[in-house]
């Protein structure tokens, strides 16, 4: 059986071109399981349309509480013992608040409340028109265990390449640095970080870098829309060798990216000559040197 | 520094200070805007004499100071409880790993191990151990700084230790900072689940920056769900506008949302932002826009009275 190799694309900052760039890759790479990590506010099957949803998973979160009226007996208790605000003077929970602690729930003298888990999501599993592997998931609106879902999806990710035999899967992040990224990144064998040269995307990159640091995954950085300020490309150029990170090349910026999504496609099939198209055919030789190695 | 192309006197607001109010900004999609919007017209507001305070709850990746320049005045720790465990009075009963909810505390040979990131908070563990053996502490997920920005804007943000997972109660003490007798520009986090419900659950009013993409588009519809759960009034702002995109226009007129104001793509704005300076002014051409934004906004307060 092949080994199966993770690659994940992150940013931190949002909007830097994860999708677009994840979703140019995908036509690259022959013989690949696809994930979307970003569970609330999942793109890339606007890209990849699925052919066909193989099954679909709820996916169950977090307990929430609920006050049986006719049994409360207005002592109070639970109102003390929640420290998320989350229990009226009226005795009903809100469950936008609720974070589903349990503490009413095993401290109510009168057995009144409810604790029933709730449906939080969905998990799809897809065939794409090349007849491969897509995972992607839909948190419901608003709420928790994000990072469980994206758990879930990876989970799911790596029975498909099992399943099909297939070496690598490639991941498309979630923005930011918390929950989900966390648990997008925990295991990888690669992380692909793009950003963008403006002084948030060198922000938010030395903080994805830091977290990235801390879980000790082998990274590399690419430049996206390299031509806004070139003096921010010339910091991050440092900034990745001060930290002993691959400094994998640069995307100039193309209107012909956005034009590419709005006919729900990728830069290589729309524009396959464009400037962007091939350097993105270069980041791809060069990640695929860096996943023979890792 | 050119602020003097920004107009002396706005009368847009008639001569009175402006009411309270909790603008928040959300988008779904990451990197469509909403900073550059909320600092844009913090700055805006502060120009016309209004008393501003700006919140950036997105304390993953925190941006606005960037752009608004704060001076350091106070940074806070920002904690949560967590428990501590008292070994010697500890059975290893075991009722304490059962009850919790988060995984956080686990039950190895005759050890309660506790794994503090997993850790709400919610204390339940010290309440049910039946000896006693658990006390609660602190632990430091980040921190909270309060600065004076440009033109006197309070400035607050929150800053989540890189490997913290939880961005929810850095945020509420974010929160814990509002000034009565401002108007709040509250900066949120991408994404639609639980730290963007935080963020706006106490807000006046929700501001959806977009940009005319599918993805953005599927993002917003996510976003706006969240927050007509909530019951709020929302408004869209159009972000790098470049002729229609018909299927945002026929979501928004379908779904009756408000467009606030539009901002065109513009690569000198672009080359602003990438320079970390506030648009109106490097920009005094799109100082309309923000105004028409600050007019709308109120107009969708109004009507939520009304309601």
């Amino acid at each position: 059986m092949t080994d199966i190799k993770e690659m994940v694309i992150v940013s931190g900052k949002g909007g830097t071109g994860k999708t677009s760039i994840a979703a140019a890759l995908t036509s690259l790479f022959k013989d690949k399981v696809i994930a979307d990590c970003d569970v609330d506010a999942a793109n890339l099957h606007i890209i990849i349309t699925p052919e066909e949803v193989v099954s679909q998973k709820e996916f169950i979160g977090g307990k929430k509480a609920r006050i049986n009226l006719d049994r409360c007996i207005q002592c109070d208790v639970c109102r003390d013992v929640c420290r998320y605000d989350a229990i009226s003077e009226k005795f009903v929970v809100d469950p936008v608040s609720c974070e589903g602690c349990g503490a009413c729930y095993y401290l109510c003298p009168a057995k009144a409340i409810d604790f029933t888990p709730q449906l939080a999501g969905y998990c799809y599993i897809c065939r794409t028109p090349l007849n491969e592997s897509f995972v992607f998931a839909e948190l419901l609106p608003g709420e928790e265990n994000s990072g469980k879902l994206v758990a879930e999806v990876r989970n799911e990710a790596r029975e498909e390449a099992k399943k099909r035999d297939t070496g690598l899967i490639l991941i498309d992040g979630p923005p930011g640095i918390g929950c989900p990224v966390i648990s997008s990144l925990t295991g990888v064998n690669f992380a692909l970080i793009v950003t963008e040269p403006t002084p948030t995307g060198v922000h938010d990159l030395k903080r994805i870098c830091d977290l990235i640091n801390h879980f000790k995954i082998k990274a590399a950085v690419v430049v996206n829309k390299s031509d806004i300020n070139p003096d921010y490309v010339e910091e991050i150029k440092r900034y990745c060798e001060n930290e002993g990170l691959t400094y994998l090349g640069e995307i100039p910026y193309d209107s012909k990216i956005t034009e590419a999504q709005k006919n729900m496609t990728t830069i290589l099939d729309f524009a396959p000559d464009s400037e962007a198209s091939r350097a993105i055919k270069e980041i791809h030789k060069k990640i695929q040197k860096i996943l023979e190695d890792v | 520094m050119n602020r003097n192309v920004l107009i002396a006197q706005p009368q847009w607001l008639g001569r009175d200070k402006m009411d309270d109010m909790r603008i928040a900004f959300a988008s779904g999609k990451g990197g469509t805007g909403k900073t550059t919007v909320a600092v844009n017209l913090a700055y805006f507001l502060a120009y016309s004499k209004q008393q501003v305070q700006y919140l950036d709850c997105d304390v993953e990746e925190p941006n606005g100071h960037i752009f608004l320049k704060p001076h350091i005045e106070e940074m806070t720790p920002a904690q949560v409880m967590m428990p501590v465990i008292d070994k010697d009075k500890c059975t290893a009963c075991g009722e304490c790993v059962s009850h919790c909810q988060f995984n956080a505390l686990v039950l190895i040979l005759k050890d309660v191990l506790i794994f503090p990131e997993l850790c709400h908070g919610c204390g339940l563990c010290a309440r049910i151990c039946p000896t006693g053996a658990i006390k609660e502490g602190k632990r430091v997920i980040g921190s909270v700084e309060q600065r004076k920005a440009f033109l006197n804007i309070d400035f607050v943000h929150g800053i989540l230790n890189v490997g913290e997972p939880m961005a929810g109660p850095l945020i509420q003490q974010v929160k814990h900072n509002y000034k009565e007798g401002y108007i709040q520009i509250i900066d949120a986090p991408p994404g639609t689940s639980c730290p963007v419900v935080k963020t706006i659950v106490d807000a006046d009013c929700v501001v959806m920056v977009t940009e005319p993409t599918p993805f953005a588009l599927h993002d917003l519809k996510i976003a706006v769900s969240v927050a007509q759960t909530l019951n709020k009034p929302i408004g869209v702002v159009i972000n790098r506008e470049n002729g229609e995109f018909k299927p945002l226009m026929d979501y928004l007129s379908k779904n009756r949302l408000p467009i606030l104001a539009t901002i065109p793509e513009d690569k000198n704005i672009a080359r602003q932002y990438s320079e970390g300076n506030i648009i109106i002014e490097r920009l005094p051409q799109y100082i309309d826009n923000f105004m028409e934004l600050a007019i709308n906004i109120k107009k969708l307060l109004e009507i939520k009275q009304f309601r």
